[in-house]
């Protein structure tokens, strides 16, 4: 329906500088945190559970209510005291609270919320509050979920399973039986995130009289989810007006997951009666914000002589973390109509599992689904070609839908709404050098370098349908609730009494460039410049239009958004010309809208300036001719007709634009450091009409650089107890400048039938083909079958390398630990030289306020026996600083030659306990040498502080420990003899 | 530096983009936070909180640094400059500003004001700057928008720019 394609267009199409860089340049943008709050504003934050899985015994936030600056803390039972549990998108007896309980189920989750004066008095607050938890084992993986004795997260459900759906299209068993071969693919497809580097933001306000919320956060749509939050408020929609901020530091998906803490935010105000407002820090974000799912995937392919495809049997497992967050299950569901790819495949048979583990909830995050599905399917590709000795080209080539057959339906039943795949792909390989590149690996390869090449295909789908999540419904459960689909977008456009133009949609951007294409698009139609057209972006749900597809996300701006801008701008500009027709004397089909001026087609001097027709209806309403309406404000919705909800088949067509790329990267990795370098790479896309060539650019360079972090660094990794091992920028690896090569982006143009600019997404597509396309090259360059993301060197040094020999050289004895290696262990041992008597050491060593004064940062000392105390310790690791309550006893007692120090510390940054062996040697007469062994476990929050700090922190503690030891005892060793003992616990030695 | 008591309040006062500016923090202020409450001077982005994004640069005695790992009192009598100080009147950019603009160097912005402070730093104190050092300098932010390649583009076309600047 590409509406206008005869019609000039002066500025779409043109890379034009954007109207929202000069405020952003010159630090004046307007962020959340940018804006004023009312006066009397409190401030929160929030403590969140160091435990993977674990029950809450007892919460006592009396002395944190009691410090001055804090006006309320709220705990679960508070939150559930004025909310509903968060809408869960299955059917499931599970409740999904935006705040813990009963149990915490994930590192991170909010345990208590803390309203105070500012956020330092709000931080200091959380240290106050008493916490008692009983651990429970936790499970992290899809697989080890499903097991009969694994940890139930939520006890309501049977196990972790909570949903099960079996798909069928065609007749896969037949193609099955009939192929000449059977190529399969496992793969674990793990977590990452697009970490905005603007964190979660929401200032709240509630108005008792009205029992209505008045929020404002960096939210980014979809607004389904404002019906969510209504619900969890108890509250109809009208009172809960949400607003946006004018800017938002980046999102991809991700602050859709700010919806929970919308939810907590809202309700501190309505306790504490004071707006409340809440910036996230990024040791939260990184912990509990959201990510994309992790799933694992055995996918199969039934596959002739030739290569040709004919079947594929997916079984997907998907790992949602600890809680089904809304719209969750929907990554797995997005990609639902494009299982087969950009591949002619006829029959597919598919079983989606969703479970829960302990770890964050997932939601949407940039490409959406699409990366869990192309990485085993394009890995699959290459397996088939070198399983069946064929060329990886050849086999992608047969398999393309052909050129000729859009729009084309899938097997499971998205409508591809145009495109030329093959003739998109052979320009990629022409423009893109593979020829040379092949060359460069036979030459790489004989010189015994490691060299590798990597294709992969995809589908990128863009605006998603409304409805395709319903597909996680049987037929029948779906009839019960209605049908779901469509995708309305929306925009306004005003004229004001000075006959100036402003646009509004709801289509909250966070850095795309929103404002300067609208303003392009409208201007083209009504013949003005942009820069003579205002636009809005920012959203308040009590006055604008919106519906619940509003927002930015599925890649839905260019391909939905400006259209229903344009259809907008178009009907204003049918009204305007009838009155302008009546004052040029002309019929309104001759008036034409050029340069600020609204003309008579064959008599251009008969003409008016645009403004003064704008500003008729305002003025002279009564001037009007009758077959015009007044020309005030034009809102349009738009929604496409192909998006229909799915059928009884479970055919749905999940989204309404299919753009194609078609990606190449070659790369070496390092003999020495296993590093992978990228040579070349090359990303064709056909993303239909582009409107804005340089922010197209700016979106595949971005997501590119997503996908590289995603492909080689980040991964949001955890312990096998549930603690987080990646809590911190310094854990957690996003690319710099230093690693993102440059991409060679090319492009072959097929405009969507379907969108009024011929306009598809654009911004997703690498996200979804450059993490395999890279482990396609990187498989080809080591000649292995098995690849798994993230592709760190340590990891691929294994297939390098070969598995780690034991290193030489004296090391610690790793004692078998005790317990099931579950948090992060540590080991040392070392030795300290004293100038006193063994039997002082010993006397010292038995008294707990002299063995207190020696512990690093230790206060508060209480005796429970005579071999038992605890203590308050204070102690900084890394960012990390906190307070612990520290238990201490004394065992196996052999005087004054050896005893055993077995301690535990718990707090609101992590837990640890440990055993050390302590010997004491009389050298010489008043000179003895204390000897200590130690294992130690450290979980929850400090554990995913830097774990690469632990090691070098707790030697150092302890280290000080029998310095001061040493120096109580007997005015310290000789220095020489300490200082080499320092260098030898700090590791220098 | 003289010792402070941490549960009272200090006035400081430093020079902001050129003009002078005090209030009162206790001593844990961050820099960052006395800068964009304190002061409202909200250009500072914070994106970590623990020198990791490079989001809340700010030139300090002619040195770029993080405001989040800075303490507002360390500041006291220093010379501070902010992205609201680098454009040369208030409806003109700077030929670095101008070159982002130019050439898509930002897309959401938040990264945006620490960059432009290290590398105004960096084509101030080392015109000369090679493609490595100005990728090098670079490697100390962290934008999740661009993939740098458009930022990289923009630094060299404003080194360009103010070289012929300088020779003309
Ligand atoms: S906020 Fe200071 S470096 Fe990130
Ligand atoms: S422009 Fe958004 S993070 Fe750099």
């Amino acid at each position: 329906m590409d509406v206008t394609a005869d019609e000039p267009r002066p500025w779409l199409g043109r890379s034009l500088p954007r109207v929202e860089d000069a405020a952003l340049l010159i630090g004046r943008g307007r962020y959340i945190d940018d804006l004023g709050v009312p006066p009397g504003t409190l401030h929160a934050a929030i403590l969140r559970s160091p435990h993977g899985h674990a029950e809450i015994v007892s919460i006592d936030p009396t002395r944190a209510r009691a410090l001055p600056g804090v006006t309320a803390v709220l705990v679960g039972s508070d939150v559930q005291a004025h909310s509903a549990s968060l809408l869960v998108g299955v059917k499931a007896p599970i409740e999904c609270w935006p705040i813990a309980t009963d149990r915490v189920r994930y590192v991170g989750e909010p345990v208590a919320v803390v309203a105070a004066r500012d956020r330092y008095v709000a931080e200091d607050a959380l240290d106050l509050i008493e916490v008692a938890y009983r651990p429970l084992p936790a499970v992290i993986d899809p697989r080890a979920a499903l097991a009969p004795d694994a940890p139930v997260l939520h006890p309501g459900l049977e196990g972790n399973l909570a949903s099960d759906r079996v798909f069928r299209y065609g007749d896969p068993e037949r193609a099955f039986a009939d192929a000449a071969h059977r190529v399969a693919i496992e793969v674990d497809y793990p977590r990452s995130a697009c970490t905005p580097i603007e964190t979660y933001g929401v200032v709240a306000e509630y108005d008792p009289g009205l029992d209505a919320y008045d929020v404002l956060a960096n939210f980014q749509g979809p607004f389904s989810i404002h019906a969510v939050i209504a619900r969890a408020l108890k509250v109809p929609g009208n009172r809960l007006r949400l607003r946006t901020p004018p800017d938002s530091g980046g999102s991809f998906g991700v602050k859709q997951g700010v919806f929970p803490y919308i939810v907590l935010i809202a309700l501190a105000a309505r306790a504490t009666g004071r707006p409340v407002k809440w910036i996230e820090d990024r040791l939260e974000h990184l912990a509990a914000s959201t990510c994309a799912t992790n799933r694992f995937t055995r996918l199969e392919a039934a596959v002739a002589a030739d290569g040709r495809i004919t079947a594929l049997t997916w079984d997907q497992i998907e790992d949602c973390g600890a809680h089904l967050r809304a719209p969750e299950p929907a990554t797995l569901y997005r990609m639902h109509g494009n299982m087969t790819g950009a591949y002619d495949i006829r029959n597919v048979s598919i079983r989606n599992r969703v479970v829960l583990t302990n770890k964050m909830p997932t939601g949407l995050n940039r490409g959406f689904g699409g990366p869990q599905v192309y990485f085993p399917l394009e890995r699959l590709m290459q397996r088939i070609a070198h399983e069946l000795g064929l060329d990886p080209l050849d086999v992608i080539r047969r398999n393309l839908v052909p050129r000729g057959a859009f729009p084309y339906r899938t097997a499971s039943g998205a409508l591809l709404d145009s495109g030329d795949y093959a003739a998109a792909m052979e320009s990629a390989l022409l423009q893109g050098g593979v020829a040379e590149l092949i060359a460069r690996r036979d030459a790489a390869r004989r010189d015994g370098r490691l060299y590798g090449i990597g294709y992969a295909a995809v589908v990128e789908p863009s605006v998603s349908n409304m409805g395709y999540i319903t597909t996680v419904l049987t037929a029948a459960e779906r009839r019960k609730a209605g049908p779901k689909n469509g995708a309305q977008s929306t925009a306004t456009i005003a004229l004001d009494p000075v006959g100036s133009v402003t646009v509004h949609v709801a289509s909250v951007p966070q850095g795309q460039g929103h404002r300067t294409v609208l303003a392009q698009v409208v201007a083209d139609v009504l013949g003005l410049k942009p820069a003579e057209v205002r636009v809005v972006t920012d959203v308040d749900t009590a006055k604008d239009g919106w519906s619940i597809a509003s927002g930015n996300y599925s890649s839905r701006f260019a391909p939905a958004v400006t259209g229903a801008a344009h259809l907008a701008a178009m009907r204003l500009r049918e009204r305007l010309a009838h009155i302008a027709a009546a004052q040029l004397n002309v019929p309104a089909v001759d008036v034409v809208f050029d340069g600020g001026r609204v003309q008579a087609r064959r008599n251009r001097d008969n003409a008016l300036s645009f403004a003064r027709v704008a500003a008729a209806s305002h003025w002279a309403p009564g001037t009007l001719p009758s077959e015009a309406d007044t020309a005030i404000r034009e809102t349009v919705f738009w929604t496409p007709p192909e998006l229909t909800a799915p059928n009884d088949a479970d055919e749905i067509n999940s989204s309404l634009c299919h753009g194609f790329i078609f990606d190449i990267c070659a790369v070496e990795i390092d003999r020495v450091t296993a590093e992978v370098r990228i040579d070349r790479y090359v990303s064709m896309h056909d993303c239909g009409r582009m409107l804005h060539p340089g922010m197209v650019a700016g979106q595949v360079n971005g997501g590119f650089a997503h996908a590289l972090g995603a492909a080689l660094l980040e991964e949001h990794a955890y312990g096998p107890d549930g603690s987080l091992l990646t809590g911190t920028l310094a854990d957690y690896l996003i690319p710099t400048a230093m690693e993102v090569p440059e991409p060679l982006i090319l492009h072959h143009e097929t405009p969507s039938p379907l969108t009024p600019l011929g306009a598809k997404g654009v911004g997703e597509g690498n996200c979804m083909s450059t993490p395999v396309c890279i482990a396609n090259a990187v498989a080809d360059a080591l000649g292995v079958a098995d690849v798994s993301l993230p592709l760190l060197p340590a990891r691929l040094a294994q297939q390098v390398h070969g598995p780690e020999k034991a290193p030489r050289g004296k090391t610690p004895v790793r004692p078998a630990a005790k317990e099931a290696a579950s948090e992060r262990q540590l080991f040392g041992e070392g030795e300290a030289s004293v100038d006193a008597p063994a039997t002082t050491i010993w006397a010292m060593l038995l008294d707990p306020n002299a063995l207190m004064a020696v512990v690093p940062g230790a206060h508060a000392i209480e005796k429970v026996s005579d071999t038992c105390f605890t203590a308050e310790i204070t102690l900084g690791i890394g960012p990390v600083k906190g307070r612990y309550r520290a238990t201490m006893e004394l065992s196996d007692l052999d005087p004054p030659r050896a005893l055993t120090l077995t301690g535990s510390a718990d707090g609101a940054l992590g837990f640890g306990r440990g055993t050390g062996q302590v010997t004491l040697r009389e050298e010489a007469p008043g000179r003895t040498v204390i000897g200590y062994r130690y294992q130690a476990a450290i979980g929850g929050k400090v554990a995913s502080i830097g774990g690469r700090l632990l090691d070098g922190a707790a030697r150092v503690i302890i280290g000080q420990f029998f310095a001061s030891l040493a120096r109580q005892a007997g005015g310290g060793g000789r220095p020489a003899g300490l200082w080499a003992w320092l260098r030898r616990l700090l590791g220098f030695a | 530096m003289p010792r402070l008591s941490a549960d009272c309040r200090h006035m400081v006062s430093f020079t902001l983009n050129g003009a002078p500016v005090s209030g009162e923090a206790e001593p844990r202020m961050l820099l960052s936070d006395f800068l964009r409450y304190v002061v409202g001077a909200t250009g500072t982005h914070v994106g970590c909180e623990h020198g990791l994004c490079g989001a809340c640069t700010v030139e300090i005695d002619g040195q770029p640094g993080r405001a989040c790992l800075t303490l507002a009192v360390q500041v006291r009598g220093a010379q501070i400059r902010t992205v609201e100080g680098l454009a040369p009147a208030p409806d003109r950019l700077s030929v670095l500003q101008e070159c982002f603009r130019e050439h898509h160097g930002l897309q959401c912005g938040f990264c945006t004001p620490g960059i432009l402070v290290t590398l105004d730093a960096l084509l101030r104190d080392n015109p000369a700057a090679s493609e490595p050092e100005i990728r090098e300098a670079l490697a100390g932010h962290l934008c999740r928008c661009t993939g740098y390649v458009s930022i990289m583009r923009a630094a060299l076309a404003a080194q360009q720019r103010l070289g012929k600047k300088t020779d003309a």
